[in-house]
């Protein structure tokens, strides 16, 4: 009975520490600037809606200058190499690659719009 | 009145793995196509700024256009109240969906981006033809389902007529709206016609009617069941019938392109000076299409029902395709006018004829479309009781 | 002394206006149906040899392309005119002409063909499906599809495989009150045949040239209300 106990404590054990060992969060490149448009819990939730929000009021109104800015995340996340030239976002490693491989979701962002900042590589 | 006897057809025959099989491997090599086309980019096939729609979208329009038209046997029957097409009605049915499904398929996967289909079903422009389409295909296969259901289920029998009415309703608006894609092309000088919108839907009759009746001779053959020769020569002279419409409302329509001055420089290109486009539209179109099923239908032709069905219907499935091979590419391949009356060059190809060269991928494209709706009909008839059993009402095991 | 007066005084003059394109929008604020961009382009100015426009378009844009001309994308393109009757020869750009009532718009099956209040007709390419229909329907074949995969795009010129482009009049420089790329590489390298303004402004100088001189407008017959306006052809 005892021996049964064991097994199963044991094997729960290894059960969380594979859990634990999963839920090791990337680490990211630092960004470039100061504070983010909101708060890191609020932006890793909503970032998606913010950007998806933006995107109509900026392409089909005309808005322009607001928070939730793509070409600003970009700016502001994008790293350069050791080559002093700037390195995709959607490179391995990168800010916006990281987390998403990490969550296994794909963003249709990069399709279209500019991995670095600036002047095209 | 004799009741009609249906049953399902046996699979897992040698006929049926070899058909099924055969289907299966074209929809596969169909799928490398598309797979290839939206991982490199459309610049792998033939199709460029100039000519925008190819090969896929003759092989899709063909399809959906033939789909409207094959449910005419059995609107002849339930509309029309032709008792003799009645035991074909839900094969009928049957084979529209299909063909719609293997049209839309190809249409969809020639897209730049299939992969937003949602948005095409979520997002929806109402002043776009296009969006309406997108409606009415979806509905063509509720309406149908349920006049099947109707056909099909003794308890649903009192919503059979309002049913069949309905759809044959339906499917003459969706023709219509096919016809409209290009009807409301104002500034495309092949296109821009009301004309366009009879003519799909006489065109609907005979490419439907034939694609139906190759699909019934052969589900007879390969299953052994009976079909008399007078319910096969009565389908010939149907599709010469329909085959006429279409020359007719083909005619008026060059006629009143001939007519337009403006217009007589894309005419010239299409009747004469075409090369491609124009042996298509005589040999193809006219020739095959049109006046060869026409002598075989109604001149004095010795040979049995069967088989000038069977050429009669080939031809035009040949002829109906080469139609509309005529219409989306000879039509766009002749230049925009920006300047009318004045000569126009420049680095987009402004002013002159457009070159189309379709590769192997897009055609693979087009056939698997075809593949995809007959392997729905192979295994819509397996499934359900969809084919009678005996079409020959001479035979005696058809009285029970 | 005010707006207006000063305004006046230098119409009076006869002096060369430099006009301010465009004022720069507060940030939120949407594209206004106030104005209507346009571009008036004298074709008398438009040399033979001289690309500065096409040119100016693709480097603003990041329009690398692959060197096949069937399917690399064209905003801008010098178009040849020649006449028939007498051998007479023109030249003359010909981008997106930004339509009142634009067929690109009314065909577009999930409204990613679009027109901002300000008269811009954009491709909203977050919901292009990619069917071409708006392609086969402009008159003036002023779209591109995307044939293939992207990279290093500009950061305001977004595009990708898949779907439809064109000419967006470099909305993103309009936004921040300067003026479309062509219109400045025409003004710098070119002769300065084309002129870029607010049409419903009637105080600027491309409404008051629109008002005073004729123009014409490519396949006007079709009613579609280009807002590019040519003179000389």
């Amino acid at each position: 009975m005892t021996l049964l106990a064991r097994l199963l404590l044991g094997l729960m054990l290894t059960v969380t520490a594979a859990a634990a060992f999963a839920a090791d969060f990337p680490a990211l490149p630092k960004a470039r600037g100061g504070d983010c448009v909101a708060a890191a819990p609020v932006m890793r939730r909503d970032h998606a809606d913010m950007l998806k929000h933006q995107r109509d009021d900026t392409l089909r109104r005309g808005i322009r200058g607001v928070k939730a800015s793509l070409k600003d995340c970009v700016a502001c996340h994008s790293t350069d190499g050791a080559d002093a030239k700037p390195v995709p976002i959607t490179a391995p490693g990168q800010f916006c690659q990281t987390c998403h491989a990490y969550v296994a979701a794909k963003p249709d962002c990069f399709e279209c719009h500019a991995t670095t900042t600036g002047a095209a590589p | 009145m004799i009741k009609t006897v249906y049953s399902e057809v046996k699979p897992y025959t040698r006929g049926w793995l070899a058909l099924v099989g055969g289907l299966t491997a074209v929809i596969l090599a169909a799928l490398f196509a598309v797979h290839t086309m939206e991982h490199q980019g459309h610049w792998v096939t033939g199709m460029t700024n100039q000519v925008v729609w190819g090969m896929p979208h003759v092989f899709a329009v063909f399809l959906i256009v033939a789909a409207s038209g094959a449910l005419n046997v059995a609107s002849m029957g339930s509309v029309f109240g032709r008792e003799a097409y009645q035991p074909l009605a839900r094969l009928s049915g049957l084979v529209a969906m299909a063909l719609l499904a293997g049209g839309l398929a190809v249409l969809v996967l020639d897209l730049g981006r299939p992969d937003r289909l949602v948005v095409a079903m979520t997002h929806f422009n109402f002043k776009s033809i296009f969006a309406w389409n997108v409606i009415l295909y979806s509905g063509f296969f509720a309406v149908i389902g349920i006049y099947m259901w109707t056909m099909m289920d003794w308890t649903a029998r009192r919503f059979y007529k309002p049913a069949a009415l309905a759809a044959f309703l339906w499917r003459l608006i969706l023709t219509t709206g096919t016809g409209c894609i290009f009807g409301f092309l104002a500034a495309r000088e092949a296109y821009g016609a009301a004309m366009m919108a009879p003519l799909f839907i006489a065109h609907s009759f005979a490419i439907g009617l034939a694609m139906f009746v190759l699909v019934l001779l052969v589900a007879y053959k390969m299953t052994r069941r009976p079909l008399s020769d007078e319910l096969l020569g009565r389908l010939l002279r149907l599709l010469g019938l329909f085959v006429a419409a279409n020359l007719y409302f083909m005619a008026a329509l060059h006629l009143t392109q001939l007519y337009f001055a403006g217009r007589s420089g894309v005419e010239a290109f299409i009747l004469w000076e075409g090369g491609t486009v124009t042996s298509l539209f005589w040999l193809g179109q006219v020739g095959l299409g049109g006046i060869m099923p026409l002598i075989i239908a109604f001149g004095g032709c010795g040979h049995a029902p069967r088989k000038r069905l069977t050429m009669a219907s080939i031809l035009v499935v040949a002829g109906g395709l080469a139609q509309i091979h005529v219409l989306i590419i000879g039509g766009q391949a002749w230049p925009l006018d920006l300047f009318p009356g004045m000569e126009v060059s420049s680095s987009f190809a402004d002013g002159r004829i457009h070159a189309y060269t379709p590769t192997l991928l897009e055609t693979l494209l087009g056939l698997g479309g075809v593949a995809i709706s007959l392997l729905i009909t192979v295994i819509g008839v397996t499934a359900l009781r969809i084919l009678p059993t005996d079409l020959a009402p001479s035979t005696p095991d058809r009285m029970e | 002394m005010t707006e207006v007066s000063r305004r006046h005084l230098l119409l009076a003059s006869g002096a060369v206006l430099i006009t301010r394109a465009a004022q720069a929008r507060a940030p939120g604020e949407a594209a206004s149906p106030s104005q209507r961009w346009g571009l008036l382009i004298d074709t008398a100015k438009c040399d033979s040899g001289c690309t500065a426009c096409i040119d100016g378009c693709k480097a603003e844009m990041g329009l690398t392309g692959h060197d096949r001309p069937l399917t690399d994308a064209q905003y801008i393109r010098k178009l040849t005119v020649k006449d028939p009757m007498d051998g007479n020869t023109h030249f003359l750009p010909v981008m997106c002409q930004h339509c009142a009532k634009p067929a690109c718009v009314d065909v577009c099956p999930t409204g990613a063909s679009m027109k901002r209040a300000d008269g811009i007709v954009l491709v909203d390419r977050h919901i292009c499906i990619g069917c071409r229909y708006c392609m086969m329907a402009c008159p003036y074949k002023a779209r591109s599809f995307t044939h293939e995969e992207q990279s290093g795009q500009k950061p305001h010129l977004p595009r990708g495989k898949g779907t439809v482009e064109g000419c967006t009049l470099c909305v993103h420089r309009i936004d921040a009150g300067g003026q479309p790329a062509c219109v400045e590489a025409c003004a710098t390298k070119g002769k300065g045949a084309m002129l870029f303004g607010d049409l419903k402004d009637p105080g600027s100088t491309i409404a008051r040239r629109v008002a005073a001189e004729a123009t014409t407008r490519i396949r006007a017959d079709l009613g579609l209300g280009p807002a590019v306006r040519y003179q000389g052809i």
